[in-house]
């Protein structure tokens, strides 16, 4: 079976007028049909970017400067205007963490469904019907057409992007952090309903920074660091056998309802993109690194079925 | 003295190359205008040889190398009374808004602050003074005070008090929500300290900005003021002043009498206004 | 031993709303807790349930709109300002974001400096020795280079740590620490907590952790409180909290949070719908709309907290039932 999503040496820069920053560099990754694949990274891990990319949707100053995104066998790179368009959200597309930014707060929210619609050629008074359904398969009452964004909850808002999202039936769902802003309870019923999304044949790309969320909810994993990729596979070898230090090291420093030790603190900071270390990235945090590593940028490098490691450590 | 330095520097500062270009333009504009005006008021005698409040030449003579704006009814030298004129202007204009401040800055921030019964008195007393318009202000209390030229200053201190209350005490009431202000109460840092040591310092840019436009309107209500003879007595030269005296000569075609006046008051008030605005948009800058 | 804080029956009201639609938050309606010398009471709750706003009133930031609160035996309820600034140094804020929580225009060093001169505990040049032994215990050395910065230039992990220096430097017996590593990465999250322990246990604090991070709280806390619209609805020792769950809520936050690991709680919970609008509190127990346990007696009348077992609090009808 060919993978619904391949990403090939993605490479994307912001040029700043400070720099230039290196936000993810050389990333690849595969992913089927039903999927969920989490990006597990910290701040300035270039998760976001990453899925910013993969619908081409990332602000400028940033460029995509090298690599492609394939997206069910269509080069989503390689568009321009009026194709891209066409392709996001039908093919493609995008729920955020503040529900705020998607929904326009002077319109009804039933209307801004209906625009996704629309504006990809679908008659007005289909619109309106498929929308109902819609609210209706993400939980809310059809009622909620009329309603405008602020007199909705939290969850509810983001039930309503989630519909616009699904709207067209895309193959793959970026969800930037879409439960982050919501209640412990909500996001669980956020999660099911992506969950049953996926069920019928798309692929999540979950794009977070809570490993215990990955955890439930991901088939793969991959964690960033530093704008590239250093571990990637099945969630259940990342989790159980992780292979690259900062994985263990991110592993050990959270808290988790069954460890009664103290979590373990990475030292140091994230690198400066504009002027990463030479060689990988993390080794001034790597309690294993060696010279070899100050020198040699780490390629991904298999260890396992559909796992891959980028460390030069691995396997020693 | 300090708190003036600060204030310089603070200007100083919103200079710096991170100020938008529009912005900066303004600015500097403005500030060359009011400082060319300061110079003049400074270096008044070495710019004319010639008292203003004497007759020194034949009466309505026009615009010549002698009396680079003309004479007036009295054969007073114009130039001269407009370059003395301005030490009058600023005087009244500078001692007015450097009241005004005096009073409602304090009082903006203790009404912000405390609330209560105290702001809502302050508040209403406030309004109703800011809803009179500030001209008809001006002109009742100067009238009241009697015509003279520190009552003029105080007349428009009274107009402009609102203004600074109401723009310190919006910025407070905002201010004092904030995360770091209530640090301070839980450190136990003295009400007044956490007034000028933390929160007021917030607030210099606004009311720099406060502070130019509120110039420009004094300094077209002082000139008003004088032009009713409210303010100054003749033979103290002042610019509105000469232009109620030069009014009546329009006709007869001594042009000069009020167009040098006019222009001077116009040119200080576009000065200041130049510079509010100027900073007033790196201001909204900063604050988005 | 007494208590180093108690709070009985502490409720905080708040009005909003302009212009004739008024409305009632009641962002803590009737908590009672206490909590002892050298104790970790966590404190955990979602968005909304009040938890933030009893830290501030437990700190006097704001007054109670009824209850008491009182701090080693002084009643500080309803103590003017003047009374209560020599009080404070003993009672700390450790915030959840620490670039708010410093003046923007000041120095790190000015911010470490003033509380200990205002109080009355060193002069100006003694300070400044203290300062930066601080800023050299929580890890920014050499210290000198971190006191002349302004907050904007540090990194919000470094930044956290000058927030808890200039708090420890007055030596508080009651350290308020609210979500304090919410804003961070989740790589030195634990860093921070190791500096907030080194500390506690060096000066014997009582610590109040806020938090909606139940994993976190776990490790923290000696105690639990699990809050939910402004009231406390189980309280009990970490441990016997996460092993005998009894609260629906507490087994709801337990079933929804996702977990890293093999922990399920005793009882899986979902409930309905979300949290109300704290304008609008149900009648009866707070939850009743979203219990799948709710019966008449629970829409009609609220529980109290009741002791079940040693140390530990439920407020629930079906519980007492049992």
């Amino acid at each position: 079976m060919e993978p619904l999503l391949k990403v090939e040496d993605l490479t994307v820069y912001y040029f700043t007028r400070k720099g230039v920053v290196r936000a993810v560099e050389d990333v690849n990754l595969e992913a089927y049909a039903g999927d969920a694949v989490a990006l597990v990274g910290e701040s300035g891990s270039g998760k976001s970017t990453l899925g910013y990319a993969l619908l081409k949707i990332i602000p400028p100053p940033g460029r995509i400067v090298k690599g492609r995104v394939v997206i069910d066998g269509v080069d989503v790179t390689s568009l321009e205007g009026e194709e891209l368009r066409r392709v996001r959200g039908s093919l493609v597309s995008i729920v955020f963490q503040d529900p705020f930014t998607t929904l326009d707060p002077v319109r009804r929210v039933g209307d801004q469904v209906a625009e996704v619609l629309t504006e990809h050629g679908v008659p007005k008074e289909e619109a309106r019907a498929r929308v109902k359904e819609l609210l209706t398969s993400v939980g809310l009452p059809p009622r909620l057409f009329n309603a405008y964004p602020h007199q909705l909850s939290g969850g509810q808002r983001q039930r309503v992007a989630i519909a616009m999202a699904v709207a067209l039936k895309p193959k793959v769902i970026v969800a930037d952090e879409p439960t982050t802003a919501l209640d412990v309870v909500v996001q669980r019923q956020i999660m099911d309903l992506l969950d049953r999304i996926r069920a019928s044949g798309a692929t999540i790309v979950l794009i977070t920074h809570d490993i215990a969320l990955a955890a439930e909810r991901a088939t793969k994993i991959a964690v960033m660091y530093a704008g590239r990729i250093v571990e990637y596979g099945p969630k259940d070898e990342v989790l159980n056998s992780p292979q690259h230090p900062y994985t263990k090291g991110l592993l050990a420093s959270v808290p988790t309802l069954e460890s009664s030790e103290w979590p373990k603190p990475i030292p140091g900071v994230p690198p400066d993109l504009r002027n990463p270390p030479p060689g990988c990235r993390f080794w001034p945090r790597c309690p294993y690194a060696t010279d070899e590593c100050r020198r040699y940028l780490p390629k991904l490098v298999r260890v396992g079925p559909n796992h891959y490691v980028a460390c030069l450590m691995v396997g020693r | 003295m300090e708190v003036l330095g600060k204030l310089v520097s603070k200007v100083l500062k919103s200079l710096a190359p991170s100020v938008p270009e529009r912005g900066r333009g303004m600015v500097y504009v403005g500030l060359g205008i009011v400082l060319a005006v300061v110079f003049m008021a400074a270096a008044a005698p070495l710019l004319t040889p010639y008292d203003p409040t004497k007759s020194v030449a034949d009466p309505f003579l026009p615009p010549s190398w002698g009396h680079p704006c003309g004479t007036n009814k009295l054969g007073m030298d114009m130039w001269s009374r407009i370059v003395y004129g301005a030490r009058t202007v600023l005087y009244v204009v500078f001692s007015a808004i450097a009241l005004s401040m005096a009073v409602g800055v304090p009082l903006g921030l203790i009404s912000g602050y405390f609330g209560g019964k105290v702001d809502r008195v302050l508040s209403m007393v406030m309004d109703a003074i800011y809803a009179f318009p500030s001209l008809v202000l001006a002109i009742t209390l100067a009238v009241a005070l009697g015509p003279s030229l520190v009552n003029a200053a105080i007349a428009i201190a009274v107009v402009y008090v609102p203004t600074y209350f109401r723009m310190v005490r919006g910025q407070v009431l905002s201010i004092k929500e904030e995360l770091f202000v209530e640090m301070t109460r839980v450190l136990g840092l003295p009400t007044k300290d956490i007034l000028f040591k933390h929160i007021l310092p917030h607030l210099l840019p606004t009311i720099m900005v406060v502070f130019s436009l509120s110039a420009t309107d004094a300094v077209l209500t002082e000139a008003a003021l004088s032009y009713l003879g409210l303010s100054v007595q003749f033979p103290t030269p002042d610019w509105g002043y000469d232009l109620y005296r030069g009014k009546g000569f329009v006709l007869s075609g001594y042009w000069w009498l009020i167009f040098f006046p006019g222009l001077m008051i116009t040119l200080l008030a576009a000065g200041f206004a130049l510079v509010g605005e100027g900073l007033s948009e790196q201001v909204r800058r900063e604050v988005m | 031993m007494e208590p180093l804080l108690k709070l009985i029956n502490v409720r905080k009201y708040f009005e909003v709303g302009t212009f004739g639609v008024k409305r009632i938050v009641k962002a803590v309606d009737g908590v009672s807790l206490s909590i002892k010398r050298g104790e970790t009471l966590g404190l955990v709750g979602e968005s909304g349930c009040g938890k933030s706003t009893l830290g501030r009133v437990i700190l006097r930031v704001y007054r109670p709109t009824s209850g008491k609160v009182v701090f080693d035996g002084v009643d500080i309820t309803d103590l003017p300002e003047s009374r209560l600034r020599g009080l404070r140094r003993r009672m700390q804020l450790i915030p959840q974001d620490p670039y708010a929580s410093f003046n923007p225009l000041k120095t790190v060093g000015y911010a470490l400096i003033e509380p200990l001169v205002t109080h009355g505990v060193a002069t100006p040049e003694e300070a400044r020795e203290l300062a930066l032994k601080m800023l050299d215990r929580v890890g920014l050395t050499p210290p000198e280079e971190f006191f002349g910065r302004k907050p904007y230039q540090f990194s919000g992990g470094q930044l956290q740590r000058v927030a808890i220096a200039r708090a420890m430097l007055l030596k508080p017996d009651l350290v308020v620490a609210d979500e304090p590593t919410s804003s961070l990465d989740v790589s030195i999250r634990a860093s921070i907590l190791e500096l907030l322990r080194e500390f506690k246990e060096g000066l014997n604090q009582a610590l109040i952790f806020i938090t909606h991070d139940l994993a976190l709280a776990k490790l923290v806390s000696d105690r639990l409180a699990v809050m939910y619209l402004g009231r406390v609805v189980e309280e009990a020792p970490t441990n016997e909290l996460f092993s005998n769950p009894l609260h629906p809520y507490t087994l709801a936050l337990l079933t929804a949070i996702p977990k890293l690991g093999k922990y399920r709680p005793k009882e899986e919970v979902v409930l309905k719908g979300e949290v109300p609008d704290a304008s609008r509190i149900p009648k009866g127990c707070r939850l009743h709309p979203r219990c799948p346990y709710a019966t008449g007696k629970c829409r009609s009348e609220e529980p109290e907290l009741v002791e079940v077992s040693k140390g530990h609090y439920v407020a629930c009808w079906r519980v007492l039932r049992a």
